[in-house]
């Protein structure tokens, strides 16, 4: 008792920057194994002398050229920002018009369908992809890109729909009935009064949608073989593992490529993103 | 889109009657549910619900899909160690996946807690970028992580004074492996939420405590976790689900090996569905998740739905 109320802050402070030293380590070593190895040359990576936690000789671009000069990265990247960008969209277009319907127009069965779209949710793209490859085969879109088209909002519009639930239903009631009471049919009281008062939900939830759709990996991989129509996640896994033992640069450099995207979007909507995910739960 | 437009244009005079047409606005509200949710519905009926009851129906098929087998897929399954190994793997996975993953987030958001807020925001979104990494590419970078000869896991195990292990060849390691991928993964989700329980636990609680005399590990035992004990749970669950159907990361990594000793449901369905071309049988495998999915989503619900009351 001797410290006093400050010390003792400024103390708490400090250790808990010491305790936070092991966690950082932890979650950033990979991706800097992952930078420091798509920058060393091929014998580098391959020789066992000296410390391999540093660049010890000149550090190369050649893996990065070869990336972008000898695959279809680029095709992929474009694949996979055109897929991502329209099931955004689509996503965005079907939760909102049902979490507006569900939070606000009363009908019948409208209290189950939240907890029903919530269900929907945990169904994970594990239990699902087999009979989706007897639909896609059938729709005739097996080795195409666009099957992702309709497969990825299974995963987007339950989540979206239900974050924006939660949005929609904090809106004070006397908003959309001075609304209505002013003449205002259902589609502008959810255009004018509901998606400007509820941005921070949307900007939650395109985001949402367009990383689920970034990362996915079992859709594409169980459908997608043909090179041209990849997106990032198979094309890099099926592609760039080369037969003999050095392909390490080339994949390390691109999967960095692939997550920069995601990376930056969440640099700067963080917060939305999180306010969005611990909404619902925290009460 | 036409009804739509003309459930717009055609609303009722206002200024004529104002009750009668309010009146048959509400009424046509109705109507206008409907047709916006309607998407939605065909959405999940079409591609959730309908997959799911057909995945039912494939598993009861041969492999051909020309003969109804009944449960034979299932019973035959049952008959198979690599089954159990794989149910058993499962299980090893997820239960020790989510421990660690549920202490070292709880752990984690305490310390975050504890920092000033422009510290706090940074160093919260440092923490997160392994969940916000694609964790397909992010586990090929922990593929090259435990490669034995040339990579890093065994250079600073041996610079510690241990031995080299095998990793992902060995099944104990890979197993090891895939769990600390996992944990790498998931620790970040399970720390923005305790975070944002931390923030929700009124502070006059802490101050009537310590006026009371308590200690900070009975701050931390008699207000701290009483006040998240419910949000642990829901994220529990959460995670349990997620992580137990997971596919990524053993796909990348070990893609079930060595001899199938760390395959999961999700990827042993791929290799007997897709690789091997046996829907029905695959079907059969991913449809053993559906209990546990099944328990894990009943107490999520059951909990969201009392916090609600």
């Amino acid at each position: 008792m001797s410290l006093t109320l400050a010390q003792q802050k400024k103390r708490k402070i400090t250790y808990s920057y010491l305790a936070l030293v092991p966690f950082l380590i932890f979650f950033l070593f990979p991706l800097y194994w992952m930078l420091i190895t798509s920058f060393k040359t091929d014998n580098e990576i391959s020789s066992l002398r000296g410390v391999p936690l540093i660049i010890q000789s000149m550090p190369t671009l050649a893996h990065y050229k070869f990336i972008l000069k000898e695959t279809r990265f680029l095709i992929w990247f474009k694949n996979s920002f055109m897929i991502s960008a329209v099931v955004t969209v689509l996503t965005m277009v079907v939760s909102v018009l049902g979490a507006y319907a569900i939070s606000r127009l009363r009908f019948f069965g409208s209290r189950y369908f939240g907890v029903g779209i919530f269900c929907t949710y945990l169904v994970p793209p594990a239990l699902l992809f087999i009979p989706f490859y007897k639909v896609v085969g059938l729709l005739g879109l097996l080795n195409t890109k666009w099957c992702l088209l309709f497969l990825y909002p299974t995963l987007t519009v339950p989540f979206c729909t239900w974050i924006l639930i939660g949005y929609f239903a904090a809106i004070p009631r006397a908003l959309d009935e001075a609304a209505f009471v002013d003449g205002a049919t259902y589609i502008q009281m959810l255009t004018k009064v509901f998606l400007p008062v509820a941005a921070p939900g949307l900007i939650a939830a395109t985001l949402f949608a367009f990383t689920v759709s970034w990362a996915q990996f079992l859709y594409p991989l169980a459908y997608i073989y043909r090179d041209d129509e990849k997106v990032l996640t198979n094309g890099i896994y099926t592609t760039l593992i080369k037969g003999d033992v050095y392909f390490w640069g080339e994949l390390m450099g691109g999967a960095l490529l692939a997550s920069i995207p995601v990376v930056i979007l969440f640099a700067f909507l963080m917060d939305y993103y999180v306010a969005g995910l611990t909404r619902g739960s925290i009460k | 889109m036409v009804t739509i437009r003309s459930m717009v244009n055609g609303r009722p005079a206002v200024s004529a009657k104002p009750r009668l047409s309010l009146l048959s606005r509400l009424r046509s509200r109705r109507w206008a549910a409907y047709w916006m949710i309607l998407p939605l519905v065909v959405l999940i009926v079409g591609l959730v619900v309908y997959p799911f009851v057909y995945s039912v129906y494939l598993s009861f098929e041969n492999k051909a899909e020309t003969k109804f087998v009944g449960l034979q897929n299932y019973t035959k399954l049952l008959y198979y160690d690599t089954f159990w190994l794989v149910t058993g793997n499962s299980f090893r996975f997820t239960l020790t996946a989510v421990f660690f993953k549920a202490t070292l987030g709880l752990i984690l958001a305490l310390i975050l807690n504890n920092l000033p807020i422009g510290g706090q925001r940074l160093w919260r979104g440092v923490s997160l970028i392994p969940w916000v990494m694609p964790l397909a590419l992010s586990s090929m970078g922990w593929w090259w992580i435990f490669e034995p000869t040339h990579s890093a896991i065994n250079w600073i195990l041996v610079q510690l004074g241990g031995s080299p292990k095998p990793w992902l060849s060995d099944p104990f390691w890979a197993r090891v492996a895939c769990i600390v991928t996992n944990i790498w993964y998931g620790t970040p989700f399970f720390m923005i939420m305790y975070l944002a329980g931390l923030k929700s636990i009124p502070e006059s609680l802490y101050e009537a405590a310590q006026i009371d005399g308590a200690r900070a590990l009975q701050r931390f035992r008699y207000v701290t976790f009483p006040m998240l004990s419910k949000l642990i749970g829901i994220t529990v669950m959460f995670s349990t689900i997620v992580t137990f159907a997971n596919f990524d990361i053993v796909r990348i990594l070990t893609r079930g090996g060595p001899r199938y000793t760390t395959h999961l449901f999700g990827t042993y369905a791929f290799n007997i569905g897709i690789e091997a071309g046996h829907l029905p049988r695959g079907s059969a495998v991913a449809l053993f998740m559906v209990p546990v999915l099944g328990v894990a989503a009943f107490f999520i619900l059951r909990n969201i739905a009392r916090g609600e009351e």
